[in-house]
């Protein structure tokens, strides 16, 4: 193995040293002019620390900071109470209905945050929102009552949390299924009741786990754009993500913006440390299933209870705002009523034949996907091989390399790729170059760690045979393995293709006209406040989607991982 | 008629342009065959624009009809997002937009000083427009005028109770009932904070109405949208026209024009110099300030026109019978970075 790559350079070596230079400079690039224009004073050139120094004494910059660490702290707390029981009945439990859950989890975690965002305010603003309504009818209470008010920092943390606790649920259910069975069965022979079993040895050895999902899920809400940029500003708060792109605005205050970025970057990386450390060596992103099924524990007279409990968190995080979204789309008026007379077409037709842009948005957004999709299966697909048969001298820093973007949020790559792009030599900013950078880059974590879970459970020994009978690496890559990992290709393809059409904190600092994607389209299309059109461009996306990824699940061997450390 | 003529003289006095009129400066230039020709040739024009999405794309539709073989390409976003995305573009050397519309006219003084646009008027411009709607060097004109009036919706609030002035809205009986837009995002808004100031007092106005739970939103648009859905009672402010819109197509919106005084909106018009289809530019430009263009966004879309042969629909109040604040584009270029900073700790927004 190693021994044979070292004895025989051969020219597929240039390509695989490319992909190493290519790598670094994705991230090399855009993350150093960041640190670059964070320390340089803006007029006349220089260095300073003064945009650090604004950073912590100006209270408009420090407490969006506070506050954006705080309902972090809050979604992740939120995902770990809810995630967990709702894992441990799906991996653990005879819980019917388990593969629907699933589902409905999955659709949840491909959901763009943004889009959820506006979906309950459809649902939960405070005077029109129709649970609102509903509830005021109901009861028949005055015009100022309300349960909920979506415009808040509680609501900020709801929808955040109903939109990352997949992560949770993902990484939970993935620990429980490959818990050592012995252990449990040990406790049962010393004569530990069920629940003393699952409360003792259960959830304990769950714990790594729990945590390491909690982490991603604080991660993903601290660094998320969408839906703080669509609740928070009627609520009147600002996050440190809203912050950046409001200082892109005129008159632009970049120095400042690189800095607000560095606190993100650093949070980042020291969590992601973090669950490295809570994880140990064995990472949990990979669905397992070689250790056998475990015996399912029989809820009883919980089954009941436990089957509300999950329909309840199916309905709030996707039922109820797909139907909201629904409804907004084929609605006639503002005020959303269910009566036949108000249903129309008139938004789908307004938002494909009359918007000019839609088309141009959706054209670019698929563009996008496709060119993203594809060269970054390609370019993880080789970096995977190189570094599981160790192909290369220092085959291990490329798949360090590879994993870096889960470190860097995609707001701040956002600024550097801004930077790094609108100035001589690589002036990319109005073209869809620059957000293809900037989505393959961002991507590429998803797209390795899919194929290392494929090349680890493939055996070198084929590869070898091939080898022996004289085919070149690259031969062997396209006769052999090809074949074998075909799924994981198409899978991996799916899985980057849908993350890239979602992606909206990188793009809405890199967008121009000619270069909208449908993320960004449909944040314009809310400040303006075109409900219904928002409605039909999010379902729009959201039907591409599911296009996708059905196509991805109905392939055998298909898997899905979860962000995790590098 | 005549009542109508009256009424934009008054609104042609009201504009303070820093121009005393049409000095003859440029002369108009006639849309000939050949002009069209080229436009054709040139197969597209882009607008970036603050107006409503549903009326610009309307007029785009006009404009594709009558002009075949030009396609309109509208990006609609808040006035002063589309002053953002011009710098940004324009500071990365990329030239996009034909024509401009924004609803902060003090931008205006901005990209002509920064040589950004292109003169040129049309023979009806000249003729069928007061000398203050032009710029004298024709390097802008405006396009359509608009006030930012108070409304309510008139299911949630009886008219007895109605707010007949600016400062009847700090009433604690209106807390957790207003919205409101921001001047972060809109050049109407901009605009009218800016009058609001020298009318009603400066920042301690603003500083009790913050006190009032205000729903903040970013559109000129959105708070007509959001007293339509009942999710709050009253706007403190917004665009004029897109309230006549939403009460045409039967919302349950009244105005009232504050006892104080309203603030006016003019929103000009211009074509960029290093616009990519000059003279699709030119084409949509006239075409936009011609007199059955200017009469559909009167009747359809409730704005304000300039242009003296367009009449008001019979159900919109006169200009002569509102008391209007004139409004001051120089002024507004100079306050609106503090302008910003200071709404934006006030409001959130």
């Amino acid at each position: 193995m190693p021994s044979l790559a070292a004895r025989r350079l051969e020219w597929a070596l240039p390509i695989l040293v490319l992909a190493a230079l290519l790598l670094a400079a994705l991230i090399l690039i855009p993350m150093g002019w960041l640190l670059y224009v964070s320390i340089t004073r803006s007029e006349g050139g220089g260095l300073t620390l003064s945009n650090f120094a604004q950073l912590v004494r100006d209270p408009d910059m420090l407490q969006p900071l506070l506050l954006s660490l705080g309902v972090a702290f809050a979604v992740s707390v939120a995902c770990a109470v809810v995630a967990t029981p709702l894992a441990w009945l799906v991996a653990r439990s005879d819980l019917p209905g388990k593969r629907v859950i699933r589902g409905l989890v999955l659709a949840s975690f491909v959901t763009p945050p943004f889009l959820g965002a506006v979906a309950w305010e459809i649902l939960a603003a405070p005077f029109s929102g129709l649970l609102n309504e509903s509830y005021r009818r109901l009861f028949d209470l005055p015009r100022k009552d309300h349960l909920f008010n979506i415009y808040s920092a509680g609501g900020l943390v709801f929808v955040l949390a109903t939109y990352t606790f997949p992560y949770v649920f993902i990484l939970v259910t993935n620990g429980l299924e490959r818990l050592p069975r012995e252990l449990e069965e040990a406790s049962a022979i010393l004569g530990a009741g069920r629940w003393r079993t699952v409360l003792r040895i259960t959830v304990p050895l769950a714990l790594p786990a729990l945590l390491a999902g909690t982490l991603v899920a604080f991660l993903q809400a601290m660094n998320n754009f969408g839906a703080p940029a669509i609740i928070a500003i009627p609520a009147k708060l600002e996050t440190v993500t809203t912050r950046i792109w409001e200082l892109f605005q005129f008159p632009p205050q970049p120095g400042l913006a690189a800095a607000a970025a560095v606190p993100l970057l650093v949070v980042t990386i020291l969590l992601l440390q973090l669950q490295r450390r809570l994880l140990g060596r064995r990472g949990y992103q990979v669905v397992g299933g070689k250790a056998g099924r475990a015996d399912l524990v029989p809820l009883g007279d919980w089954k009941a209870p436990a089957l509300v409990f999950a329909f309840v968190v199916v309905t709030i995080a996707v039922l109820m705002p797909y139907f909201a979204l629904v409804l907004s789309a084929f609605s006639r008026t503002l005020t959303i009523s269910l009566a036949p007379a108000n249903l129309t077409l008139h938004n789908v037709i307004f938002v494909f034949t009359e918007l000019s842009g839609t088309n141009q948005a959706l054209w670019n957004t698929i563009v996008l996907g496709v060119g993203t999709a594809t060269v970054g299966t390609l370019l993880t697909l080789m970096i995977a091989y190189i570094v599981s048969r160790r192909a290369l001298p220092f085959s291990q820093w490329l798949g360090f390399l590879a994993t870096v973007p889960l470190a860097i949020p995609s707001i701040v790559l956002g600024v550097g790729l801004f930077f790094a792009y609108t100035h001589p030599p690589f002036v990319l900013y109005g073209t869809l170059a620059i957000l293809f950078l900037a989505f393959l880059t961002i991507e590429m974590p998803i797209g390795y760690q899919q194929f290392q879970a494929s090349f680890r459970s493939l055996h070198a020994d084929l590869e070898e045979a091939g080898r022996i009978l004289g085919a070149g690496r690259l031969r062997t890559l396209r006769d052999i393995l090809a074949p074998l990992l075909w799924s994981a290709v198409v899978s991996t393809w799916c899985l980057v293709f849908v993350a890239s059409i979602r992606e909206l904190s990188a793009a809405i600092l890199l967008f121009t006209t000619d270069t909208k994607v449908l993320s960004v389209f449909i944040y314009d299309l809310n400040e303006t406040g075109e409900p219904g059109a928002i409605a039909v461009v999010g379902l729009t996306m959201l039907l591409i989607t599911f296009a996708v990824i059905g196509t991805a699940y109905s392939l055998p061997r298909s898997k899905l991982t979860v962000p995790e450390s590098p | 008629m005549r009542f109508i003529g009256f009424g934009a003289v008054c609104l042609a006095g009201l504009l303070s342009s820093t121009g005393v009129g049409w000095a003859a400066g440029i002369a108009p230039t006639p849309i000939t065959p050949e002009l069209i020709q080229k436009a054709t040739a040139e197969g597209k024009v882009v607008m970036y624009t603050s107006v409503e999405p549903d009326l610009i794309q309307g007029l785009g539709k006009v404009f594709e009809g009558k002009y075949p073989g030009i396609s309109v390409q509208i990006e609609r976003t808040g006035s002063e997002r589309v002053f953002q995305r011009i710098s940004q573009e324009y500071a990365a050397n990329i030239h996009t937009v034909d024509v401009v519309n924004s609803s902060d006219a003090a931008h205006f003084i901005y990209w002509r000083a920064h040589g950004m646009l292109a003169p040129f008027v049309s023979p009806e411009m000249v003729e069928q427009y007061p000398d203050t709607a032009i710029e004298p060097d024709g390097t802008y004109a405006s396009w359509r005028v608009t006030l930012s009036p108070i409304a309510y919706n008139t299911q949630l609030v009886k008219d007895a109770n109605a707010p007949k002035s600016f400062k009847d809205l700090l009433d604690p009986k209106w807390k957790g009932n207003l919205v409101k837009a921001s001047p972060n995002y809109s050049g109407t808004i901009m605009t009218s904070t800016y009058e609001s100031l020298q009318h009603l007092g400066g920042w301690s106005y603003f500083e009790s109405l913050a006190n009032q739970d205000v729903l903040q939103m970013q559109s000129a648009l959105e708070p007509t949208r959001k007293i339509a859905s009942g999710e709050r009672e009253v706007a403190v402010d917004g665009s004029e026209y897109f309230m006549y819109a939403l009460i045409d197509k039967g919302n349950p919106i009244k105005i009232v024009y504050p006892s104080e005084g309203v603030p006016m909106i003019t929103s000009p018009a211009a074509i960029l110099k290093e616009a990519p289809h000059p003279n699709a530019a030119r084409l949509f430009y006239a075409f936009l300030f011609s007199q059955p263009v200017q009469q559909i966004m009167v009747d359809k879309g409730g704005t304000r026109s300039l242009h003296k042969q367009v009449k008001d629909p019979p159900s919109h109040v006169p200009l002569s019978a509102i008391k209007i604040w004139p409004e001051d584009a120089a002024a507004v270029e100079t306050h609106s970075d503090e302008i910003k900073k200071r709404y934006r700790d006030l409001f959130g927004g």
